[in-house]
């Protein structure tokens, strides 16, 4: 089976994770901004599990359960901070959060 | 014959997969964010299926899918409206090209240094037929990587204490204010 090698995989994994960065940087409601960190997470993923299936190995998408179980720890914490926000009626909104202990 | 479909698949889910990354980026409302990231986890899914990765495949679309996205629906319907935003509001405008200067020289960076390596990255032409299954995966891990398997069952452990605290917290802060 010849399907598309490994450069097409990587040049999808960047493009996502671009459009995480993308998302990251420009938008400023919290919880936008989390979900664009699982689509960079997501794009790096992609391209382990594609290295894993161009050496032979599985070490690759061991790595990728690893790093989805850290994905799925990091939204807990996260919005658990974003109810904690929003209990103390903050202004959901990265830019005014510019202060500690306001 | 297998090739064409092959390509077909890989180019569908690849559309989908930016297009809802895109959505999910652009979209005004978190809600419908959320839901453009279920579709992008399931297409990432069916790249997952094309590369051999079937144990990884079905823990994306269990896991991600349904566990954590549910969490981000349940946290969303709580907050209500109160996130609306303007959809790039983004502040000075400076730091809007700045990033997209940044984001897309990533891009060219990448696609630079795969036109340049002139091999290498075909993939192996024959693999066993229990690759990507739970079993071998299971075994990596309780033999080669059992570090890191503990280690994060740990850092679980602690991110659901950390989730309890969060919240009982939040509910402190509720009470003194009201008070």
């Amino acid at each position: 089976m010849h399907g598309p090698d490994v450069r097409w995989y990587l040049v999808l994994a960047a493009l996502l994770f671009v459009t995480g960065a993308l998302g990251v940087l420009i938008r400023r409601s919290p919880l936008i901004i989390l979900l664009s960190v699982e689509i960079m997470l997501n794009g790096s993923n992609l391209a382990l599990i594609a290295f894993a299936r161009r050496f032979g190995h599985e070490d690759g998408q061991v790595f990728a359960i690893a790093v989805m179980a850290i994905a799925a720890s990091e939204v807990v914490v996260g919005l658990g901070l974003i109810v904690a926000m929003a209990r103390k009626r903050l202004d959901l909104d990265v830019d005014k959060l510019s202060s500690l202990r306001g | 014959m297998a090739n064409f479909i092959v390509w077909v698949v890989w180019f569908g889910a690849a559309f989908a997969c930016i297009a809802s990354a895109l959505a999910v980026v652009s979209f005004r409302n978190p809600f419908f964010s959320a839901l453009a990231l279920i579709g992008n986890l399931s297409s990432l899914a069916v790249l997952y299926l094309l590369l051999g990765g079937e144990f990884v495949a079905a823990g994306q679309v269990l896991v991600y899918g349904g566990a954590v996205m549910v969490m981000f629906l349940f946290v969303i319907a709580y907050l209500g409206d109160r996130t609306l935003e303007a959809p790039w509001a983004g502040g000075p405008s400076w730091q809007a090209v700045g990033t997209v200067l940044a984001a897309g020289s990533i891009l060219a960076e990448v696609i630079v240094a795969l036109a340049l390596t002139s091999g290498g990255l075909h993939h192996e032409p024959t693999i066993p037929r229990s690759f990507g299954s739970p079993a071998s995966i299971g075994r990596l891990f309780l033999t080669d990587h059992l570090i890191a398997f503990e280690v994060t069952s740990i850092v679980l452990l602690i991110a659901a204490v950390g989730g309890v605290v969060l919240g009982s917290h939040a509910r402190t802060l509720e009470d003194d204010a009201r008070s």
